[in-house]
């Protein structure tokens, strides 16, 4: 991460509602030249609406978005700006040769179209219209026209949504390469894998709220935690919250004791060699969203760690 | 912005405005039936209901009216079509918004629609100007046709925005059938189809009320040198400001809705 430089996208204490529904509640972030950034979290987390606010679509009811230093609402300051379409939006009847020739037609020093198109591997389908494509060419389209203008920053709105493997991995190539020669990314996504895959800082939203704002990872370690729960008969409450790796430690009314440790194996070792007395226990895998749970959980009694300064 | 940078800025903007209107010609062609639909009709109509009255396609004068009158229909029934259609079908696809975060503003998108609307204006009066030249004893010379083309133009102006409020207000789905609606009553009780003096007396009075009535009265004028009114004048200037509004409002409200 480069320091010095200034940041390409500012946002400061952005909040957003729609209606009742608060979208971004309090949103801090920044990126700088360079960077490499996951936003994570499951569906209806703020994700898109953050990026909308980024592309100028939108305003934010309180707070400052700043893109390149300016307003992202003015045209010029999306000079330098890649975004991707969603596929199912192409004009069908337009040819892929012209729809890059389109797109590419907005920036003062745009990618020649061949070269567009072999970087995504699309140049033996030039001639085709957009509608004679299938759903992995047309993704691939999609990133082609975020690079058409050969920008320093590319916001991605889940890149790689329902393609198979093999179109996945293609696509990360192409965005590796470009982040390669010095390209920043912010891509959204709610596949940890897609995350893990890509991202060298991950900033993790829920709720419209960041979560975590990390290196993967240390992200990773947070949300790769584990829920050991268990009847117990034994007196506990601080013996268990003191042994060795349990995060946080919950007990009910009637015996049931809820652990958060990141190594649930060594946590059941310990148990036994305690004689800690225990019945129907379970390990919860971590889905992504019980990840997030538990980071809210984990988090609830202090301060999360952010280190880009969101504060509530 | 500076006051240096303005030239650039300028040409930048009609740069992108061609742009635009360049890839919406483009996808407008590559589905020719919308187009051929514009082209066809008013001259079917010509030549199905005026050539074969000779006693319209005889005389020169109402020859002249005949097809100033379906000339306007062609120009009326474009403007409607492509912009309250066209618009709300642009606004349907996710394609849209996409293109308003490239980095130009909204003027280059909505100039483009201006000239592309223009254009096909300008190709449906051909078929009717042909048919007219050729089968009909219409001729006003030269110097009249071209003032009638720019009298077309402005008498069309009002549904220009009329097509761009239905588009910007409604749906796909509704824009089509609510075109198709307004179109052939306007188009009927404002004499393109029958010249009003065909009208009984209380269609004459009401018929006189309408843009497409006012606009057909100015285009006659410029193709005979007689018809129009002062009156015509102001009920098309009171239409165009009404619509234009209205316009504006819809887009406005569209805004509103997508992009809070």
């Amino acid at each position: 991460m480069t320091h010095t430089t200034d940041p390409l996208v500012t946002v400061e204490h952005v909040t957003r509602t729609f209606g009742a529904t608060v979208a971004l509640d309090d949103v801090s972030l920044t990126v700088r030249p360079g960077e490499l950034v996951g936003l994570l979290g499951p569906n209806g987390a703020g994700k898109s609406t953050l990026l909308s606010l980024l592309t100028g679509q939108r305003r934010p009811d309180r707070g400052v978005v700043r893109l390149y230093g300016g307003d992202p609402r003015d045209p010029a300051s999306r000079t330098r700006l890649g975004l991707t379409p969603q596929e199912t939006g192409l004009p069908p009847t337009l040819k892929v040769k012209e729809v890059v020739e389109f797109i590419a037609g907005h920036y003062p020093d745009p990618l020649p179209t061949g070269e567009l198109l072999d970087l995504v591997g699309l140049t033996d389908l030039a001639g085709r219209q957009t509608g004679g494509l299938s759903g992995g060419q047309k993704r691939r389209l999609a990133v082609g026209l975020a690079l058409a203008g050969r920008p320093g920053l590319l916001l991605l709105d889940e890149p790689t949504t329902g393609l198979d493997v093999d179109a996945r991995h293609d696509l990360w190539d192409v965005l590796r390469s470009y982040h390669a020669t010095g390209g920043t990314v912010v891509l959204t996504s709610h596949y940890l894998e897609e995350v893990q895959a890509l991202a060298e800082r991950v900033v993790v939203i829920d709720h419209g709220r960041v979560l975590a704002d990390d290196t993967l990872a240390a992200v990773l370690a947070r949300v790769q935690l584990r829920r050991v729960t268990f009847r117990t008969t034994a007196p506990t409450g601080e013996a268990l919250a003191a042994l060795p790796g349990v995060a946080r430690c919950e007990q009910d009314q009637d015996g049931t004791v809820d652990l958060v440790t990141a190594d649930a194996d060594a946590l059941v070792r310990d148990l036994v060699t305690r004689s800690v007395p225990f019945e129907g226990i379970t390990v919860a895998g971590a889905s992504l969203e019980e990840a997030f749970l538990a980071m809210t959980r984990v988090d609830a009694p202090h301060e999360p760690t952010i280190p880009t300064g969101a504060t509530r | 912005m500076t006051t240096a940078t303005h030239g650039t800025d300028l040409r930048r903007q009609l740069d992108l405005t061609l742009l635009h209107a360049r890839y919406q010609v483009l996808e407008t062609v590559r589905v020719p039936v919308a187009l051929i639909g514009n082209l066809v009709f008013p001259a079917l109509a010509l030549a199905f209901f005026v050539l074969p009255q000779r006693e319209v396609a005889g005389d020169p004068v109402a020859a002249t009216q005949a097809v100033s009158q379906l000339a306007l229909f062609a120009v009326l029934a474009t403007f409607i079509f492509t912009y309250g259609v066209g618009v709300a079908e642009d606004r349907a696809l996710p394609f849209d918004p996409y293109v308003r975060t490239l980095p130009a503003g909204p003027l280059p998108r909505l100039a483009g629609r201006l000239l592309t609307g223009g254009l096909f204006s300008l190709t449906s009066l051909v078929p009717v100007v042909l048919i007219g030249a050729i089968g009909t004893a219409a001729d006003p010379g030269a110097a009249r046709v071209a003032l009638g083309v720019v009298a077309v133009l402005v008498a069309g102006t009002p549904f220009l925005f009329a097509g761009l409020a239905i588009g910007y207000a409604f749906t796909i789905k509704a824009a089509l059938p609510l075109a198709q609606v307004l179109l052939f009553p306007l188009a009927f009780a404002g004499g393109l189809f029958l010249p009003p003096q065909m009208f009984p007396a209380w269609l004459d009075t009401a018929s006189g009320f309408l843009p497409t009535r006012a606009g057909r009265d100015l285009v006659v004028h410029a193709t005979t040198g007689s018809g129009a009114t002062v009156a015509d004048v102001v009920v098309l200037v009171t239409w165009t400001v009404l619509l234009a509004s209205l316009a504006v409002w819809a887009y406005r409200r569209d805004e509103g809705r997508r992009f809070r």
